[in-house]
């Protein structure tokens, strides 16, 4: 297999040389993601957690949904976000197409989903373990959500790395919405996809090999890090 | 680890806000076909036009059909494509103000060194479509409303042959773009109906070589298009215009022939006389 051999060729020439466009796309890819997981775990977490504790008539319904809408398929979010955002759409005053605030977006409404199912079920779990204590407490359900968020804060990473994994790997949502403009919202995937439709297979593997290694750096970074403060909390 | 959250939650808001700040100044959206953008032409007439304009261009490439809809939805100011028709169907509707004629190159059909059908060298294209029909050898259709798409569509009916009742057979459809198509093509050992400027530009040839080229049939416009700032409040039209202008302008036609691959020249200027 020539090519593979090709594209760890490229990896290393592009890594190599680094040049300011790549940094760009590397950086926006970043940007763009990280963004995403920081807004869809301000809405995930706690909804996640509130369906965890609460018990009420269609929540069955609601969590069924939730977890279904995890593989929602990216280019359906792209379109969604498309027809709400272009000019002729309900938010088209606010002129966010093709900018990276509208992949934020996209990116937001395809991971919020998976934040929010996986939380819900690690923290029901934690819930089942900490009931009666938090009951003897006597702790308000506001009281209980913040305490379960926390002392599953190491296991709830696991989610964001997930939410996390799907937003900088998918080209579907962001090609819609972005428009793959050059230097404006170029990322990663869609680089690799424009690559791929020049026939230019090598450069468009090395990209890929270079995606997930900033997958890896990320991920190895949060387990660092998690390490750390695991260490500090039960020392 | 609450430090560490709010750390890199600060530090990826702050990431958020920089884009906010990097889309001042001015700059327009041109509409426009995965051929132009994949043949390399855009980066090559870009930096040009905006160091002597000062206004930037941000290109969405996509297929023919999907760039007009686009527009229609009033997200362009300029829609640069090449289906000659439907173009004027969107001007006569209202959506565009005109279209002028910009470049053009041509299509050629690129197939196996085997050439199962036997068509390598000719130069007319109904009747290397229909032996292409015959021998039922494999053809990679665009399958996505694109102008090459319609063009291809157009060449199948005047050689009297109803690729819809075949799809899926030899004659398979794989609804992306043009690279992606030869790509796919290529992979099944197919013909494939390009643009020229595509073919040079890509990078994957393998064992393929042009079969058939030079038949007037083959034939490529590209027109350019301001949407109309009557259908849409907020097209810069302005700068769209200043855009046109500069494209059929002397200095944008001679940027056009200048842009050459490997010593091959990609698009031809178009423009009318009058314009420039």
């Amino acid at each position: 297999m020539q090519s593979f051999a090709d594209a760890f060729g490229e990896a290393f020439r592009l890594i190599a040389s680094f040049d300011a466009d790549l940094r760009a796309i590397v950086f926006l890819s970043l940007q763009v993601s990280l963004s995403a997981v920081i807004v869809a775990a301000i809405i995930g977490l706690p909804l996640g957690a509130f369906l965890a504790v609460s018990r009420f008539p269609g929540r069955t319904a609601i969590v069924v949904a939730i977890t279904a809408l995890m593989g929602l398929p990216p280019v359906v979010v792209g379109l969604i976000v498309y027809l709400l955002l272009s000019n002729s759409g309900a938010l088209g005053p606010l002129q966010l197409l093709y900018t990276p605030t509208a992949m934020i977006i996209a990116q937001s409404l395809l991971i919020t989903p998976i934040i929010a199912a996986l939380a819900r079920q690690t923290i029901e779990d934690l819930n089942d373990e900490y009931h009666q204590q938090m009951t003897l407490f006597g702790l308000t359900s506001g009281q209980r959500l913040v305490t379960l968020l926390w002392e599953g804060r190491f296991s709830l990473m696991t989610a964001l790395l997930a939410g996390f994994g799907r937003a900088i790997a998918e080209v579907g949502a962001v090609i819609i919405v972005g428009g793959n403009i050059n230097h404006v919202t170029r990322v990663m995937t869609t680089t690799i996809a424009l690559e791929t439709a020049k026939g230019n297979l090598a450069l468009a593997l090395g990209l890929g090999i270079i995606l997930v290694s900033i997958a890896i750096a990320v991920n190895s970074l949060v387990f660092a890090l998690r390490g750390t403060a695991e260490r500090a909390a039960y020392a | 680890m609450t430090r560490l959250t709010l750390l890199s939650a600060g530090v990826a808001f702050t990431l958020a806000a920089a884009p906010a700040l990097a889309q001042e100044g001015d700059f327009i959206i041109v509409q426009s076909t995965t051929s132009t953008e994949a043949s390399g032409l855009y980066q090559h007439l870009l930096p040009i036009f905006q160091e002597e304009a000062g206004i930037e261009v941000r290109v969405v490439a996509v297929g023919t059909g999907q760039a007009i809809n686009n527009a229609e939805n009033c997200d362009g100011d300029v829609l640069l494509v090449h289906a000659t028709a439907q173009e004027e169907a969107f001007v006569e509707a209202g959506f565009g103000v005109s279209r002028e004629p910009l470049m053009y190159n041509d299509f050629v059909i690129v197939g196996p060194a085997a050439d199962p059908a036997g068509v390598a060298g000719s130069t007319d294209v109904v009747d290397a479509l229909t032996k292409i029909a015959e021998s039922e050898a494999i053809f990679a259709s665009r399958g996505d409303d694109s102008g090459t798409h319609s063009k291809e569509l157009e060449l199948w009916e005047v050689a009297g042959i109803d690729v819809a009742a075949v799809s899926g057979s030899w004659y398979r459809e794989t609804g992306s773009g043009m690279g992606e198509t030869l790509n796919t093509g290529i992979g099944m050992g197919g013909y494939v109906l390009t643009d020229r400027a595509t073919w040079i530009n890509y990078g994957n040839k393998g064992e393929y070589t042009v079969a058939v080229e030079g038949d007037e049939a083959m034939f490529n416009p590209y027109g350019i298009i301001l949407v109309s700032p009557e259908h849409c409040e907020n097209v810069k039209a302005e700068a769209g215009q200043t855009f046109i202008d500069w494209m059929l302008s002397d200095a944008g036609q001679q940027a056009i022939e200048d842009y050459k691959i490997d010593g091959q020249q990609l698009f031809f200027p178009d423009a009318d006389e009058s314009q420039s």
